[in-house]
């Protein structure tokens, strides 16, 4: 039976060493993963948080987080969401997001008051792309900025993350319903920043 | 029966997010096919989403690219 024994602890190490060697393959592969995602999480972090400087901060914790517990992560899931839901509950966590006062303007009635509101100042031109790009860059940025984080954080996952409904409600913890209502507004409220400054260029 | 104009522009968020019914898109579509002004909105919506995807992104710092990567846990 001493032989045995002998046997058994030499069969034990091994086995260790090689559940050791696994483990450390499945997170440098991880961690790989999830530094050639970061690109894409940033761009959608850049404007979740409030500034550069935020989004910065942001994207080091959540990857320090994320490294920490890579075992929670499923794989073969969606792992650009699973970073960005631990984004998300950072910046929330934080208290990062300034409040600002709540939208007391009423919403235009419909939703093609920006395009008529720019074609009514364009000289007869009416080539839709041409129409957009009397918008500049800058009051672009400014116009997103401007739209309250709840409805911001739908209108960038959805729009510039190109998150499905489902993913955006999952990464947010809200139903599908509050995506899609918020979205709508969040839409709504950009075209309205967007033709306040178009029309205070006009004027 | 509502304006036909204002239900096509009810339409045209999810339209775009590709999640109207087959039988709301054939809806839309027909009156897409013989409006002139709801094609041009629709268009300009559009382009409107793409342009400002082009307007607000930003590529990621090179610094901040080093500093996720020094954040890995090293191997024992």
């Amino acid at each position: 039976m001493a032989l045995a024994g002998t046997v058994d602890r030499m069969d034990a190490e091994p086995e260790e060493a090689q559940r050791l060697a696994t483990e450390a393959r499945d997170r440098v592969r991880f961690e790989e993963d999830a530094l050639a995602l970061s690109d894409q999480v940033y761009r959608v972090a850049r404007h979740l948080a409030n500034s550069r400087e935020d989004a910065d901060e942001l994207m080091q914790e959540t990857y320090a987080r994320a490294f920490r517990s890579w075992r929670s992560f499923t794989p073969g899931t969606n792992m650009r969401a699973w970073l960005l839901r631990i984004l998300t509950n950072l910046n929330i966590d934080r208290g990062r997001r300034q409040q600002r006062a709540p939208q007391m303007q009423p919403l235009e009635a419909n939703d093609y008051f920006l395009y008529d509101r720019l074609a009514e100042n364009g000289d007869g031109v009416s080539d839709e792309d041409k129409v957009v790009e009397r918008l500049s860059q800058d009051d672009i940025v400014t116009a997103l900025s401007v739209v309250p984080h709840d409805f911001r954080d739908v209108l960038v996952l959805v729009d510039l993350g190109d998150f499905s409904y489902a993913d955006a409600a999952q990464i947010l913890d809200i139903p599908v319903g509050t995506v899609m209502s918020r979205l709508h507004r969040g839409r709504r409220i950009l075209k309205r920043e967007l033709a306040e400054s178009a029309l205070e260029e006009a004027t | 029966m509502m304006d036909p104009c204002a239900h096509c522009e009810q339409m045209m968020q999810p339209y775009l997010d590709h999640v109207l019914t087959d039988e709301e898109k054939d809806q839309a579509e027909a009156h897409l096919a013989e409006c002139v002004d709801c094609q041009r909105r629709y268009k300009f919506e559009e382009s409107l989403r793409i342009y400002v995807r082009k307007a607000v992104t930003e590529e990621m710092p090179a610094e901040l690219r080093q500093k996720l990567a020094a954040l890995r846990i090293p191997l024992e």
